[in-house]
C-alpha cells in the first residue's frame, strides 16, 4: 500500500479545498469568512463584558440586602441606645417593657420568644425525628412517595394560617383540656405548639436527608451482626446521621425564635414577663409587628426601639444558622 | 455481647456467656416485641402530621361555612307593596321605598354620586338592603354543628335572639371576592386584597426573577470558586435564605419605604396619592418581599442550572460559541423548567407571607383598589390577619373564607408549576 | 515510505527524518511545542512535541490515563473550561500559538472543531441542531442549503432528511454521532478532533464513522483518540502513541507513519502495547 497518493492530492487539497463544507469550490473563501489566512486576535465582545458584569452584579445584590440589614439594624439600633432614657445595662438587666413609661427591658419579649419556641421544639423534635426515622428506615418506597408531599403541603402553607388555626383551634381545645382559668385567650403554649406544628416538615425532611446520607453497608453490617431494624435505626444509623439531625434542630429554633404571624395571632398583645405558658405574653416578633402595624413616626423611640429587637433576633438566628452549618461541616465526614 | 470484644481467640463457642437455645428465643421475642411498639410509634408520628393537617383545613372549612343568626332592622317582608316581594319588585317602586325610609339629606347625597335615574335596580336593591333592611349578624356557627347538631343551633338561636333568621350561609360567595372590604361582615369581600397581591405579587417577581437568575448563572458558570469574593457571595446567600421574614421587613421599612420614599411613593412622577404620600405603596413590598425570596431564587436557580450536563455545553464551546451564547441557547433552555419551579415556589412563600407587610405598611383599612405600583394597598395575609384579631365570630367566619381563597390561589399556582414544567419538558424533547 | 514527524526523542527524529512530503506551509495542521499540562499540582502530560500533517487522519493511542484527551482539549482550547487546568508550551496552529494572549478561544474552537466521545446533540430539531452553530458565528447564506450540504458530509442525509423537525435526540446513537459530525463540520473548521468517537456505538455504527472520516480526511484534518488498535490501523495515516511514567505523567513515546507504528515500532513500549503485553 502506496502513501505517497493520498500525500499528494493532499497538498493540493490544502491549497484549494480548506474550507466549504461539502465539495465547494469557493477557493479559500467561505461563508462564514476567514480564507486561508486567518486572524485568531481576540475581538472585542462588548455584550459579553456588559453581561457578565450585569450577573456580577445580581450576585453582589445578596451581599448588598446583608449590608443593608446590618446597616439598618445597627443605625437605628445606635440612635435607640444613644437615648437617654435607655442604655445597655437596662436593656439586658430590666424586666419591664413599657415603651409608655420609658421602660425598656427586653427580657419579658425574650422569655416569651423562648418558652413559645420551647413548647414548639417540644413538640416538633419527637415528632419530626420520629417521622424522619420512619420515612428513611420503615416506609416502602410508596408510603413514602405519597408522605413527603403531603409534608410538603404542611410546610407551604402560609404561617398566618396557622395563626387562625392556633387561634380558632388550639387555644379552645387547651382551655377545654386544662380549663379556662387556667388557660388565657391568648397564651403561649397554643402559639407554640402550632409553630412545632408549622417546623415538623422542616426537621423531619432535613433529618432524613441525614439519615438517607448514611451508607447501606452499615445497615448491612449492623443486620449481619443480628440486630433488629429498631436497634439498627437507632443505634447505627442515627448516630450516625447525628450531625445532620442536630443541624435540623438548631435550624428548626432558628426557625421557631424567628416565626412572627403566630405568635402575633395567638400569644397576646402586650408584653407579659411570666414564665407560665398558658399566660399571654408577647414575643419579640410580635412586638415589633404590633409597634410597627401602627402609625409609626420616624425617629420616634418605638420606632428606634423595634429595630434594637431587630438586632438581637437577626444576630440570635444568624449565629443559630451559622451554628448548624459549622456542625454539618465539621461532622460531615466522620461516617463516610 | 461484651464478650465478643473482649475475646480474640476463637474458645468454644460463646462459652456460655451468649444466651442461647430457649434463653436467646426470649430475648430475640422481646427484642421484636420493642422494636414493633416502636415502629408503632414512629407510625403514630406522621400519623400525627397528617392528623395536624387534617385539622387545619376542616377548621377552616367548618368556620367558612354554617348557620348564621341575622336580625333585620326592618323585616323585609314588610316591605312589600302589594304583596310582590322587594326583590321583584320594579326599580321605581325601590327608589320610592328607600325615599319612605332615610333621611333626605343621605336620598340627596346618593342622588348627587350618582342620579337615581341612571342606577341600576339592583343597585337600588342593594342600598335598600344596606340602608333600610340593615341585615346584622347575632351570631354564627360552624359547618358541623350546622350539619350534626342542627337541632340545638335552632334551639339556641331561638332562646338567644328571638326574632332572628337562621340562615345557612357559605362566607366564600362570589359577591365576597368581588365586593371590596367593608366593616360590614356581610358585605366585606375581599376583591381589593385579591388585587392588591396580585400587583405586589408581579412586582416581586419582576424584581427578583432576574435578578435570581441572573445570581445563579453567575455563580454556577462564570464565579471562580477559588475567588474569596465569590466564595463570600454564596455563603451570605445560603444565610440570607435562613433570616426570619420580619427582618427584611424591617429592611423594607427602612430603605424602601423610608429613605427611597422619593421614588417609592410616586413622588418623583407626580403621581400617587398626593395627600398619604409616603412609601407605604405596593412596589415597597413588592421589593421587599422580592428581596426575601431572592435567596430561594438564587439556590433553586444554581441546583437547575448545575443539572445540566457538561456535555451539552462542551458541544456549544466545541463549535466555537462564546460563553453567554452556550449559557443562553443551551443551558438556559435546559435549566428553565428547574428555575420555574424553583421560582413559583418561591413566589408561593411571598403570597402568604404577612409579617414583613405588616412591617412595610399595609393599610390597615382600604376600599379602594389598587390603581398602580405607587399605590397604598393590602394584600390577602394581611386581610386575613385584620379579621382573624377581631374579637367578632363573623369576623373569623370571613377570615376562614379569605384563607380559602389564599389556599385556593396556592394551590392553582403549584398546579399551574407542574403543568408549565410538563409544557416544558415536552417541547424540549419534540421541537 | 515515511514522512517527517517530529517526536519526542532527538535520537530517533535523527534517523527517520527522511523527508519525501511536500513543503509548503499546508504540511502542518497543528504543532504542539513542548507542551505540558498541570491539573492543580499534578502534571497530566509532559512535554509534547507533535507536528500533525495536514489533511491526514492521525490517531492518538495509548493506555487509559496518558492524557489523551488531556492533548486533545489542549489542540482547541477545551482545557479553558476547567478551571485546575494550566498549559505550557506552545500550539501553533497555522503558525500562530493558540495560547498566546491575544488569541481568542472562541475564534479558535470554531476553527478546530470537537467531537466527543458521548454523542451529545442538543435537545433541538436536527435541523436546529445543524443549523446553531453556523448561525452564532455569523453565516448569512443558505441554511437549508447548507444544512443539506453538512449532513451529506456526515453520510446522514438520506436517513434524516424527511424528518429534519424532529428531535435530534430521537436518532439512534450512532445516527447522533454523526449528526454530531456534520454539525461540527458545518462551521467549517480546518481541524477536527475526535475523542473515540466510535466507543459508545456498536460494531456497524462504528465502522460507518470509519468510512466516514476518511471521507473526510480529504478535506479536513482529523485527530481522533481511540481505544481500538484496529481502528487505529484501519483508518489513521499516522499514530501517536502514549504513556504514563512512574508519575502517571503522560509522555509521546512514539509518533510515526501508522503501518510503521504497527509493523516495526521503534520503541519497545510501543511494541508491547500494540501486541496486548503492556503492563
Ligand atoms: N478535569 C480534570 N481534573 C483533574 N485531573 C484530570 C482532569 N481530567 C483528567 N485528569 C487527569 O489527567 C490524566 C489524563 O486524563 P485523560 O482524561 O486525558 O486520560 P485519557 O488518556 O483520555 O484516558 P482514557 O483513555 O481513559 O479516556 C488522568 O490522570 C486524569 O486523572
Ligand atoms: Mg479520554
Amino acid at each position: 500500500m502506496s502513501r505517497s497518493a493520498p500525500l499528494a492530492q493532499a497538498a493540493v487539497s490544502a491549497e484549494t479545498m480548506r474550507g466549504p463544507v461539502a465539495g465547494g469550490d469557493r477557493k479559500g473563501e467561505t461563508a462564514l469568512g476567514g480564507g486561508p489566512q486567518m486572524d485568531l486576535r481576540r475581538k472585542p465582545r462588548v455584550a459579553e463584558t456588559l453581561i457578565q458584569g450585569f450577573l456580577f452584579l445580581c450576585g453582589a445584590i445578596s451581599v448588598l440586602t446583608t449590608l443593608g440589614i446590618v446597616y439598618v439594624l445597627g443605625r437605628e439600633s445606635l440612635l435607640f441606645f444613644a437615648n437617654e432614657e435607655v442604655n445597655l445595662l437596662k436593656f439586658f438587666g430590666g424586666t419591664e417593657w413599657q415603651p409608655a413609661i420609658g421602660r425598656f427591658g427586653i427580657w419579658p419579649l425574650v422569655t416569651a420568644t423562648f418558652m413559645a419556641s420551647m413548647v414548639a421544639m417540644v413538640v416538633a423534635l419527637p415528632i419530626g425525628l420520629c417521622i424522619a426515622i420512619y420515612l428513611s428506615e420503615y416506609a416502602p418506597r410508596r408510603t413514602r412517595n405519597i408522605l413527603k408531599p403531603i409534608l410538603e403541603v404542611l410546610a407551604g402553607i402560609p404561617t398566618v394560617v396557622y395563626g387562625y388555626f392556633a387561634l380558632t383551634l388550639m387555644t379552645p381545645l387547651l382551655r377545654g383540656i386544662f380549663g379556662r382559668d387556667l388557660v388565657e385567650i391568648y397564651n403561649t403554649a397554643s402559639a407554640g405548639i402550632v409553630i412545632g406544628i408549622l417546623v415538623i416538615p422542616l426537621v423531619s425532611s432535613m433529618s432524613e436527608d441525614a439519615l438517607r446520607a448514611v451508607p447501606n453497608t452499615l445497615r448491612q453490617a449492623s443486620y449481619g451482626l443480628g440486630a433488629t431494624r429498631l436497634e439498627t435505626a437507632v443505634r447505627i444509623v442515627l448516630p450516625a446521621a447525628l450531625s445532620g439531625v442536630a443541624a435540623a434542630f438548631i435550624v428548626a429554633i432558628s426557625r421557631a425564635i424567628g416565626e412572627t404571624m403566630i405568635v402575633a395571632i395567638a400569644a397576646g398583645a402586650g408584653p407579659n414577663f411570666t414564665f407560665s405558658p398558658f399566660r399571654a405574653a408577647e414575643t419579640m416578633t410580635g412586638h415589633i409587628v404590633r409597634i410597627s402595624g401602627g402609625d409609626l413616626s420616624y425617629d420616634s423611640i418605638d420606632y428606634n426601639s423595634i429595630f434594637a429587637i431587630g438586632l438581637l433576633l437577626f444576630l440570635l438566628t444568624l449565629s443559630l444558622n451559622a451554628l448548624s452549618q459549622w456542625i454539618v461541616r465539621r461532622f460531615r465526614e466522620e461516617y463516610e | 455481647m461484651m464478650a465478643l470484644h473482649q475475646e480474640h481467640t476463637v474458645a468454644e463457642p460463646a462459652g456460655g456467656l451468649m444466651p442461647s437455645g430457649p434463653d436467646y428465643h426470649d430475648q430475640v421475642v422481646s427484642r421484636r416485641r420493642k422494636g414493633r411498639a416502636w415502629a408503632t410509634v414512629f407510625q403514630a408520628a406522621v400519623l400525627v402530621g397528617i392528623i395536624a393537617l387534617c385539622a387545619l383545613l376542616l377548621n377552616i372549612l367548618n368556620q367558612s361555612f354554617g348557620y348564621v343568626a341575622i336580625v333585620n332592622n326592618i323585616d323585609p317582608a314588610e316591605l312589600t307593596v302589594d304583596d310582590v316581594p322587594l326583590n321583584r319588585l320594579p326599580k321605581e317602586k325601590l327608589v320610592e321605598i328607600l325615599e319612605a325610609n332615610i333621611s333626605a339629606g343621605l336620598m340627596r347625597r346618593y342622588e348627587h354620586d350618582r342620579p337615581f335615574a341612571e342606577r341600576s335596580r339592583e343597585n337600588v336593591h342593594a342600598l335598600i338592603l344596606e340602608r333600610v333592611v340593615e341585615p346584622k349578624v347575632q351570631a354564627t356557627w360552624g359547618l358541623f354543628d350546622s350539619i350534626f347538631a342542627r337541632g340545638s343551633v335552632f334551639a339556641e338561636a331561638e332562646e338567644r335572639f328571638p326574632g332572628s333568621d337562621v340562615n345557612f350561609r357559605s362566607w366564600l360567595t362570589t359577591s365576597f371576592i368581588s365586593n371590596s372590604q367593608s366593616s360590614e361582615p356581610l358585605r366585606a369581600g375581599v376583591r381589593t386584597a385579591i388585587l392588591g397581591s396580585l400587583w405586589v405579587v408581579a412586582i416581586t417577581i419582576l424584581f427578583s426573577f432576574p435578578i435570581g437568575v441572573g445570581a445563579a448563572i453567575y455563580l454556577e458558570e462564570y464565579a471562580r470558586k477559588e475567588r474569596l469574593l465569590n466564595r463570600l457571595i454564596q455563603t451570605n446567600i445560603n444565610n440570607l435564605a435562613g433570616v426570619p421574614s420580619i427582618i427584611y421587613g424591617m429592611l423594607g421599612l427602612a430603605i424602601f419605604v423610608r429613605i427611597l420614599e422619593g421614588f417609592t411613593s410616586g413622588a418623583f412622577l407626580g403621581i400617587g396619592d398626593q395627600s398619604t404620600a409616603n412609601g407605604r405603596t405596593i412596589i415597597s413590598a413588592g421589593m421587599t418581599l422580592g428581596l426575601l425570596i431572592l435567596p430561594l431564587i438564587i439556590i433553586n436557580g444554581q441546583e437547575a442550572i448545575r443539572a445540566v450536563p457538561s456535555s451539552l455545553r462542551q458541544a456549544g464551546f466545541g463549535l466555537g460559541a462564546t460563553h453567554w451564547q452556550v449559557i443562553w441557547h443551551h443551558v438556559l433552555p435546559s435549566a428553565m423548567p428547574g428555575v420555574l419551579t424553583g421560582t413559583i415556589l418561591a413566589v408561593s412563600r411571598a403570597i402568604g407571607e404577612t409579617a414583613p407587610l405588616v412591617v412595610v405598611g399595609a393599610s390597615t383599612f382600604i376600599a379602594l383598589d389598587p390603581s398602580g405600583p405607587f399605590s397604598k394597598f393590602t394584600v390577602l395575609p394581611i386581610q386575613i390577619y385584620q379579621w382573624t384579631s377581631r374579637p367578632q365570630d363573623e369576623f373569623r367566619n370571613l377570615a376562614a373564607a379569605a384563607i380559602l381563597v389564599l389556599l385556593i390561589l396556592l394551590l392553582s399556582l403549584n398546579a399551574s408549576a407542574v403543568l408549565l414544567r410538563n409544557r416544558f419538558d415536552r417541547s424540549q424533547a419534540g421541537a | 515510505m515515511t514522512v517527517a514527524i517530529e517526536r519526542p526523542s532527538q535520537a530517533q527524529s535523527e534517523a527517520s527524518r527522511t523527508s519525501s512530503s511536500p513543503s509548503g506551509t499546508g504540511r502542518y495542521a497543528i504543532e504542539a511545542d513542548k507542551m505540558s499540562v498541570h491539573y492543580g499540582n499534578f502534571c497530566a502530560v509532559r512535554d509534547v512535541d507533535m507536528k500533525v500533517p495536514t489533511n491526514k487522519i492521525t490517531a492518538i493511542i495509548g493506555p487509559s490515563g496518558c492524557g489523551k484527551s488531556t492533548v486533545l482539549r489542549c489542540f482547541n482550547r477545551m482545557n479553558d473550561l476547567i478551571s485546575s487546568a494550566r498549559v505550557e508550551g506552545e500550539v501553533l496552529f497555522q503558525g500562530q500559538n493558540i495560547y498566546d494572549d491575544e488569541v481568542d478561544p472562541v475564534e479558535v474552537r470554531r476553527r478546530i472543531g470537537m467531537v466527543f466521545q458521548k454523542p451529545n446533540p442538543f435537545p433541538k430539531t436536527i435541523f436546529e441542531n445543524v443549523a446553531w452553530g453556523t448561525r452564532i458565528n455569523g453565516f448569512r447564506g443558505d441554511m437549508d442549503e447548507m444544512v443539506e450540504k453538512a449532513l451529506q458530509s456526515a453520510a446522514l442525509w438520506d436517513e434524516v432528511k424527511d424528518k429534519l423537525q424532529q428531535s435530534a435526540l430521537g436518532l439512534s446513537g450512532g445516527q447522533q454521532q454523526r449528526l454530531c459530525i456534520a454539525r461540527a463540520i458545518a462551521v467549517e473548521p480546518e481541524i477536527i478532533l475526535m475523542d473515540e468517537p466510535a466507543s459508545a456505538l456498536d460494531p456497524i455504527a462504528t465502522l460507518r464513522i470509519e468510512d466516514l472520516m476518511k471521507e473526510l480526511s480529504v478535506k479536513y484534518t482529523i485527530i481522533v483518540v481511540t481505544h481500538n488498535m484496529q481502528q487505529a490501523a484501519r483508518t489513521s495515516d499516522f499514530t501517536a502513541f502514549f504513556s504514563v511514567d512512574d508519575k502517571r505523567t503522560g509522555n509521546l513515546i512514539e509518533f510515526d507513519d501508522t503501518e510503521k507504528i504497527f509493523t516495526n515500532p521503534s520503541q519497545k513500549s510501543t511494541e508491547d502495547y500494540i501486541t496486548g503485553r503492556f503492563g
